[in-house]
């Protein structure tokens, strides 16, 4: 959509494809690194009982930026036993990864990096490349510490996919598309039109979905916190035993690459969530745009809604951060393949019986 | 026929965020699968008992206070009963009462370090810096007493270096009001956590004849079903008039035994050392603290050996005395040291996060290990 927009304002195909790539790094993820890794300290602090960062700027504001500073100065580190090809493409193929999910997410209805029918299975895709990423930079370290945390995290990912992809299927077979913009106007209207609470249908089909899909969220959910390698699934970087997992070996602006795939990942799957359950970007009220007549008001309120949801499903993966331990490498696969993996299937059957009725 | 796999070698430590310290483990791996666990200790060794001999008996206190540097009060309190008994000297009744609070604060600190860093070892943060913001009010109150906040030389041979702040009883009772709930908190927010339970129950398990014949002592022995505490069963100083319990694992949540147990008793004992401050408190006596403390001590040609209840074990001084103000030996019995003899024997067959488990419910501090 923002693709074939500025092809046609420029009329270039090329110009198009730089500034539809670049618009939503430089306007939505670096402002929205700068603010997240801000609310990580904070929120951790008041959880702690800290302040966390009080002194630069307002109430430690600048803090962010300070600390980017200090990495962008940063020594570049690479060991003589790296290997270095592929120890200096792993932070670019996982950030990569991560990155390639926000081209087929809608910020607004009028903002959608490029209108895919594949929309959720492309960005599916697209970050199963963060585990090559992961991987190539676990090897290339040669470091025993950050191979095993590839390699749990390797498993780790994939084994999550399979739950994430029963649920979405779920969700395919209620909505009968793949376009993750088209399953946002679905929802369009109140808030009871939200897929968690049946979506938009009417009538006995629409209560029955509930339950299932409260399940399914909570199923998507956890799968989600898996994939991003968040607390309690964090152990591809489980600090007290890996040192800090595959990126232990790195340095300067490669690692501040990494966190800012994994800070850019957690907004992705939470804004996924969002779109798949939540509205995506639709108001739970009605916009007050139409109310007033200023229809170009809408989009605005659109992204507006979209950035609160992302940023609140964020603010629960930090909570749950900061409550929780750390699972096992073993119990992390139970939980997997012994529990989600069985429930979303028996929930995939139930939604799609559901559906037929 | 089966596969032959190469077993990889994992050093862990010296520099590694969870070993405590600088120890070294050296883990024999099969995939994430402990085969052998080897510690290799020190990386921090300071040749306490060869510097103890050169020195007066006082000057050793300080030195006793680096040791186990997270329970400084109590090392050095074990040393002033072990040289009294070599002196053979009374002491008044103020100044026990005054080392039995100080050893008892002593036990609740190191015990939050020991919840809070294994909190952190599993991988919770936040329990970690609750135990240290509770800590903090400890060792405030430590520094109002002595002026340190870690290394104390407050505990002297025959007494105690200054009385009380006259604000102290009444700031240990108010700290004594303030940190019961937070036990509560404690245990709600990381002790019946269902994945902490999942982490650590049924992990490790210290049998108690094995935990007997490897010498173990202090919660670890207490957490495999054994009651010895020396407290109660060789009374030191006035513990003998104080009335609380030997809080031993009993496999609440998996095998008696196990990393549970071994946290959870010492949340236990922090309760039963605050009975203690409470009723110490209430019993202590006026008097002076410093008029037994002899001028020069020269003890008698003999030998000692005189043991405490440390926080993590029996922590028992040796001292052989030639008759001059030099010790000619002392030997410490070091707890930490006796109870990381048996990591081997806990960790076979389990993973490699199962090591940091078993080692952080160890409570170790390589201070004495090492010495």
């Amino acid at each position: 959509m923002i693709y074939e927009f500025f092809s046609n304002l420029f009329n270039n195909q090329v110009i198009g494809y730089i500034i539809s790539a670049a618009l939503p790094l430089l306007f939505f993820i670096l402002p929205f690194v700068l603010v997240a890794v801000y609310m990580e300290r904070k929120v951790s602090a008041h959880m702690q009982d800290r302040l966390g960062p009080m002194r630069v700027g307002w109430h430690g504001v600048l803090q962010t930026i300070a600390d980017l500073l200090k990495l962008l100065q940063k020594e570049d580190i690479t060991a003589t036993a790296n290997d270095k090809p592929l120890f200096n493409l792993a932070p670019i193929v996982v950030f990569a990864g991560s990155y390639a999910a926000f081209a087929a997410i809608p910020f607004t209805g009028a903002y959608i990096g490029s209108n895919i029918d594949l929309g959720i299975i492309y960005i599916i895709g697209a970050t199963g490349l963060v585990v090559a990423g992961i991987l190539m930079s676990g090897w290339a370290s040669n470091n025993k510490y950050t191979l095993l945390g590839a390699m749990r995290a390797a498993a780790q990912i994939i084994s999550y996919e399979i739950p994430t992809i029963l649920v979405v299927l779920s969700l395919i077979m209620i909505t009968g598309t793949m376009n993750l913009n088209t399953m946002s106007q679905m929802q369009t209207g109140y808030f009871w039109n939200w897929m968690i609470l049946g979506g938009p249908g009417l009538g006995v089909t629409k209560f029955l979905l509930i339950p299932f899909m409260i399940i399914g969220f909570f199923v998507i959910y956890i799968s989600t916190l898996a994939e991003v390698n968040r607390t309690p699934f964090d152990i591809p970087e489980a600090e007290s035993e890996l040192v800090s997992g595959y990126h232990t070996e790195y340095s300067g602006m490669k690692f501040s690459i990494f966190f800012l795939a994994e800070y850019a990942n957690m907004f992705a799957v939470s804004a996924i969530v969002a779109t798949l359950f939540f509205g995506g970007y639709q108001s739970p009220f009605g916009y007050l745009g139409n109310t007033l007549g200023a229809h170009w008001l809408v989009p605005i309120e659109q992204f507006f809604w979209f950035a609160i949801k992302g940023t609140f499903f964020v603010f629960v993966q930090m909570w749950l951060r900061w409550t929780l331990p750390r699972l096992r490498v073993d119990q992390l696969m139970a939980v997997c393949w012994k529990y989600l993996i069985p429930i979303a299937f028996v929930n995939l059957i139930i939604v799609g019986l559901i559906t037929i009725l | 026929m089966a596969l032959k796999t190469e077993e990889m070698i994992l050093n862990m430590g010296p520099q590694h965020p969870s070993t405590h310290g600088v120890l070294r483990l050296e883990l024999q791996l099969e995939g994430e699968l402990i085969v052998n666990v080897v510690p290799h200790i020190g990386y921090l060794h300071r040749c306490f008992e060869k510097h103890a001999e050169a020195m007066t008996y006082p000057q050793v206190i300080p030195y006793t206070d680096r040791m186990d540097y997270l329970a400084s009060m109590y090392n050095e309190f074990g040393y002033a009963l072990a040289v009294e008994k070599l002196l053979n000297i009374e002491i008044p009744e103020r100044v026990e009462y005054i080392r039995v609070i100080m050893g008892e604060l002593q036990r609740i600190a190191s015990h939050l370090v020991a919840i809070g860093t294994y909190g952190a070892d599993i991988g919770a943060f936040t329990p970690f810096l609750f135990c240290f913001r509770d800590r903090e009010k400890i060792l405030s109150l430590y520094e109002m007493t002595c002026g340190a906040r870690l290394l104390y030389n407050y505990i002297w041979v025959g007494g105690v270096s200054h009385d009380l702040h006259p604000d102290f009883l009444r700031l240990t009772k108010e700290f004594i009001d303030y940190f019961r709930p937070k036990i509560t908190e404690l245990n709600n927010l990381l002790s019946y956590n269902k994945i902490f339970i999942e982490r650590t129950a049924n992990v490790g398990i210290l049998k108690k004849d094995v935990a007997v014949n490897y010498g173990i002592t202090g919660p670890m022995l207490r957490a495999s079903g054994m009651k010895w505490d020396l407290r109660k069963d060789d009374p030191y100083s006035v513990y003998d008039k104080f009335d609380f319990d030997i809080p031993v694992g009993d496999g609440r949540m998996g095998t008696v035994g196990d990393s549970w147990d071994r946290y959870f008793v010492r949340v236990l004992e922090m309760e039963e050392s605050l009975k203690i401050i409470e009723q110490a408190i209430a019993q202590i006596p006026e008097g002076d603290v410093t008029s037994a403390i002899p001028k020069r001590i020269k003890p008698p040609v003999g030998q000692v050996y005189s043991r405490v209840e440390n926080p993590r074990g029996e922590l028992g001084y040796f001292i052989m005395s030639n008759g001059t103000p030099n010790p000619f030996r002392i030997k410490v019995r070091g707890p930490s040291f006796i109870n990381l003899a048996v990591i081997n024997e806990l960790c076979k067959d389990l993973l490699v996060a199962d090591v940091i488990t078993i080692l952080g419910s160890i409570d170790i501090v390589l201070g004495e290990v090492d010495r």
